[in-house]
């Protein structure tokens, strides 16, 4: 039974890589669990809440030897000191743009596995932590911005006067920008988006977004991540950014390149087109900006007064949250690691998100992983290819009407010709048929097996003749009366009984 | 005035109830008076056929010895009926059904036999029209009553629910109508014993092979196709006995059932034409469902739990599969469980879900669903969009996207429950095999779909313990 480490992370850091809630869960992977103290009080989980929770809370020294350690940011190399020898180590280690991290992880038996490179495929959504973090930010890009800006986000007409909405610009709709929409349209504003991927515009419209469409042929990725785009569409989005900036109030940038610097969505002189007392959030601050003067990590404001927030620690800013998802997409990640529940660690390289996460295996580097395509990108429809299912042959609307005719000519001619008292039967029978119809074409679906089961009792009927049968002189006639009479009233008293039987189950629900 | 015109008079009154009995069904509020319409209806057909049984049994000892075996085998039949209807589990009903149609149909071949062997004493045209209807009755009486057997047999898996395909089925079928024609002509200028025999065996096989070469997802149209059979039948016997009454309620059965037949094949895609014949089966989907779909995502009863509880609207749509798991209780559970917390749940009903029509329906109201929650498939589809999780339970091809979005997919065009359009979608499985079409199910693979593995049953309650 392998034992899994949660230590402190360093100071700026607020979250911690497991909550109270996910301890008993990895727990009940078959893992013991320590926890370094005092990890989670920045996240606000106390101590004792992880004893409660089924771990041990232990020392610095003792929680970095587990022969698993869960973390949170990359370690620095006095902290790798401290893993044991052969211990596998989780966290986000950014193996593409940080190459030192991991090669100060290729030694003594190390295992790294980095959750910032699980593939973007269906199944490993539930471990993706760029989306989980990403969904956190945008929503805590929109609270900053609410938070700077002087005025309401919806709109109201009151006693003092009427309100107009804020109007906000959401630049990029992935989950960052999704989330941010989400939460500006919530709190009232008017929202737009703008994204390099016309299929989007569905998901930004779900959550009460508009989505600004530019008009230029661009290139599906296949890959989940929006590509740097021709430059006929980079002219005409960087007009639709300078025509936008003069007219919103607040303007969310989340547009990130995996491994290139951000793409410059506003310039300047949009900054300078701003209402003063505006508010712009850059979220990709981090890695170059996609606002002309943000600094990463701080708030500036400009000379006409509009306040550019850089921070960059968005998600960390609601570190319990933080917390909790991060540490659900690495129990995720144990979960797919721990097959047989039974706290023995497994790596399985011909398992695509396994090999993807792992950047060093047994001290030796394994980056970078062949390259995952992506599902979410439809495969290219095989519409040529496919023929049409086989039509199938319908009569020519003539065919049908001479059909049509010739059946009612027959009926009329048999009419004809039948002695009495037949003609009247036919009568009987038609009109039942047509009445028939008419009544059945009303039973509300829900009611077809009372509906059967009625129509079943009351084809019961057919006792009526064989009762008549039954005066025969005939003793066999008698006997085969009398069994049609028996199984007729099995169905007659049967078919009823069945249906109140159903019926008096049918109750309306008490209005709620 | 004599007791046959007052008998007349008593049917027509009748046979004006049964109307209006079917009219109640219509809707839930008049359904049940629909039903006592219905028992009057039989009631006082049954009164009025007894006082004449009577009276023209009065002094002849084999009329009493008729009316002695009268009172009697009733006495049982009514036990018999009654009992079955008190102990029978909703979710055999279909079988039960079935099975009451196959008694309609042998009552209806007696009935012919014995209008051939007591023939009354006609000349001319209308003894060789007389010797016709007994046929005719005999015909559709067999093939009621074997068919009617056989999907009992399939839907109590007493008999493999796989279609039977004998080499030339359409031909069987066809050369068996056309051969029960030439046999009534022939019986028509000399009626034999051998005759009527032949034409019986015929219907009976004819019966058992229409419906043995019937898989058991098309039990919905099958099991209506033979409640209208049943009809015909009585209608049938209608003719032979000069009883307008029985004409009428046979006329009623029986386009019920064609109607109920009709609705079932445009839920399923299929023409009526070729249902009411027999002559549909399933042709093997064109291509193999094994290609690659992509991946699809296993979820657990906890992780569904939390799902339900945090969602504002549920839709469960279910299908066979709840059935056979006996799963409507917890089911019904979870949806009430649900609704306590402010999570507004609903039941999306496709016509065709189960092997009955309605029966989902009946199975829900057994579990205590209000029925105003469960909707019909129509109602619900324009607002699956809007719903935060839906629960496919035992449901599959209903739920296909192929059928909307694939036209060269073999269920394409069927009208589907668009659950993919929900924000997130379980779906309940024992195995990632196909359905009942052979088809596969895109919708298992898509984005926001994640399977839950397991008895249908045992995963609702584990979700109701997490809850």
């Amino acid at each position: 039974m392998a034992r899994i480490g949660i230590v402190t992370e360093r100071d700026k850091e607020t979250r911690v890589s497991a909550t109270p809630q996910t301890v008993p869960k990895l727990i009940q992977l078959g893992y013991e669990v320590v926890v370094e103290s005092g990890a989670g009080a920045s996240a606000s989980f106390a101590d004792p809440a992880y004893i409660a929770a089924g771990a041990q809370v232990v020392d610095r020294a003792t929680a970095w030897a587990s022969d698993i350690v869960l973390k949170v940011e990359a370690p620095t190399p006095d902290e790798v000191a401290l893993l044991a020898d052969g211990a596998t180590l989780i966290g986000l280690l950014a193996p593409g743009l940080r190459p030192e991290i991991r090669e100060s992880l290729e030694t003594r038996g190390i295992t790294a596995l980095a959750m910032d490179a699980v593939p973007r495929i269906s199944r490993a959504q539930s471990m993706d932590v760029l989306s989980s973090m990403a969904n956190i930010s945008g929503y805590r890009a929109v609270v900053e911005a609410a938070h700077e800006f002087g005025w309401f986000f919806t709109g109201q007409v009151t006693a003092a006067g009427k309100v107009p909405p804020a109007k906000v610009l959401v630049a990029g709709a992935g989950v960052a920008g999704l989330a941010a929409i989400g939460a500006a349209s919530s709190l009232g504003a008017i929202v737009r988006a703008t994204d390099p991927r016309p299929e989007v515009a569905d998901q930004v419209k779900s959550i009460g977004g508009e989505y600004l469409k530019v008009e230029v042929e661009v290139e599906q990725s296949t890959d989940g991540y929006a590509k740097a785009t021709s430059e006929d569409y980079d002219r005409r989005a960087a007009e639709i950014y300078s025509e936008q900036a003069a007219e919103v109030d607040i303007i969310i940038t989340t547009a990130q390149i995996p491994g290139r610097p951000a793409p410059r969505l506003i310039t300047a002189a949009d900054v300078a087109t701003m209402k003063p007392g505006s508010v712009i959030v850059d979220m990709a601050a981090g890695s170059g900006g996609n606002v002309e003067g943000s600094v990463a990590g701080e708030r500036v404001v400009t000379d006409n007064g509009v306040i550019i927030l850089g921070y960059t620690d968005l998600a960390g800013r609601l570190p319990a949250q933080a917390s909790q998802l991060y540490g659900t997409n690495l129990l995720n990640l144990l979960k797919l690691l721990t097959p047989g529940k039974d706290g023995q660690l497994t790596i399985d390289f011909d398992d695509i998100v396994q090999r993807s996460v792992t950047v060093v295996r047994n001290g030796e580097g394994t980056w970078p992983p062949p390259p995952a395509q992506v599902s979410a990108a439809p495969a290219k429809a095989p519409e040529a290819s496919v023929e049409p299912a086989k039509e199938k042959k319908k009569m020519s609307a003539g065919a049908k009407y001479t059909l049509y005719g010739l059946g009612i000519a027959l009926f009329f001619f048999v009419v004809a010709v039948a002695p009495e008292p037949l003609p009247q039967h036919f009568t009987v029978l038609a009109l039942s048929v047509v009445v028939g119809f008419y009544v059945i074409g009303k039973v509300a679906h829900a009611l077809h097996t009372p509906l059967m089961s009625v129509t079943n009792a009351i084809s019961g009927i057919i006792i009526v003749g064989a009762i008549l049968q039954l005066g025969s002189e005939n003793l066999v006639v008698q006997i085969l009366a009398g069994i049609a009479v028996l199984v007729a009233s099995i169905n007659v008293f049967g078919g009823f009984a069945v249906t109140r039987r159903m019926l008096s189950m049918f109750s309306k629900g008490a209005q709620q | 005035m004599s007791a046959t015109t007052i008998a007349g008079a008593a049917y027509l009154i009748a046979a004006l109830l049964f109307i209006l009995s079917l009219a109640g069904l219509s809707k839930h509020e008049t359904a049940r008076r629909g039903v006592t319409f219905g028992i009057a209806g039989m009631a006082i057909a049954l009164i009025a056929t007894g006082v004449i049984a009577v009276q023209n049994a009065w002094d002849s000892p084999s009329g009493m010895l008729g009316l002695a075996i009268l009172v009697g085998v009733m006495i049982v039949g009514a036990v018999i009926g009654l009992w079955r209807a008190r102990v029978v589990e909703m979710t055999g009903m279909p079988e039960l059904i079935a099975l009451l149609h196959s008694f309609v149909g042998a009552a209806a071949v007696l009935v012919g036999w014995n209008g051939a062997l007591d023939a009354p004493h006609l000349e001319g045209a209308l003894k060789d029209i007389h010797h016709a209807e007994v046929f005719i009755g005999v015909f559709i009486g067999g093939v009621t009553l074997t068919g009617s057997i056989v999907a009992f047999l399939k839907l109590s898996a007493r008999m493999s629910s796989k279609p039977l395909v004998l080499p030339g089925k359409n031909f069987l079928n066809l050369g068996a109508l056309v051969a029960f024609v030439a046999l009534t002509v022939w019986y028509v200028i000399t009626p034999e014993m051998w005759l009527l025999v032949t034409v019986t065996v015929l219907a009976l096989l004819l019966g058992w092979h229409l419906v043995a070469s019937i898989g058991g997802g098309d039990m919905p149209v099958v099991v209506s196709m033979l409640n209208s059979y049943s009809g015909w039948a009585a209608a049938a016997a209608g003719f032979l006995l000069s009883n307008d009454l029985l004409i009428v309620t046979g006329a009623l059965v029986g386009s019920s059932g064609a109607y109920l037949s009709y609705i079932m094949c445009k839920a399923m895609n299929r023409s009526f034409i070729s249902v009411i014949a027999g002559g549909f089966g399933i042709e093997a989907p064109a291509k193999g469902g094994d290609e690659d779909q992509g991946e699809h995502r296993e979820i657990d009863a906890e992780a569904t739990a939390e799902l339900l509880a945090g969602a504002s609207s549920v839709v469960i749509t279910p299908g066979y599969g709840m059935a056979v798991a006996q799963a409507q209780y917890p089911v019904a559970e979870l949806a009430s469980r649900l609704r306590e917390r402010g999570v507004e749940v609903r039941f999306g009903i496709h016509p065709v879900a189960g092997r009955l029509p309605g029966h989902m329906n009946v199975l829900l109201a057994e579990a205590k669903v209000p029925y105003d929650i469960v909707l019909e498939m129509d109602e619900i589809n324009d607002e699956l969009g809007e719903t935060d999780v839906v629960l496919v339970i035992g449901a599959n091809d209903t739920v296909n996207p192929a059928a909307a979005e694939d036209p060269s997919s073999p269920i394409a065009g069927m009208p589907v429950l668009r659950a993919w359009e929900a924000r997130n979608v379980i779906v309940f499985k024992r195995s990632m095999a196909s359905g009942y079409a052979g088809v596969q199910n895109p919708l298992f693979f898509r984005e926001n779909t994640q399977m839950l593995f397991g008895d249908a049953k045992e995963r609702v309650e584990d979700i109701l313990r997490t809850l």
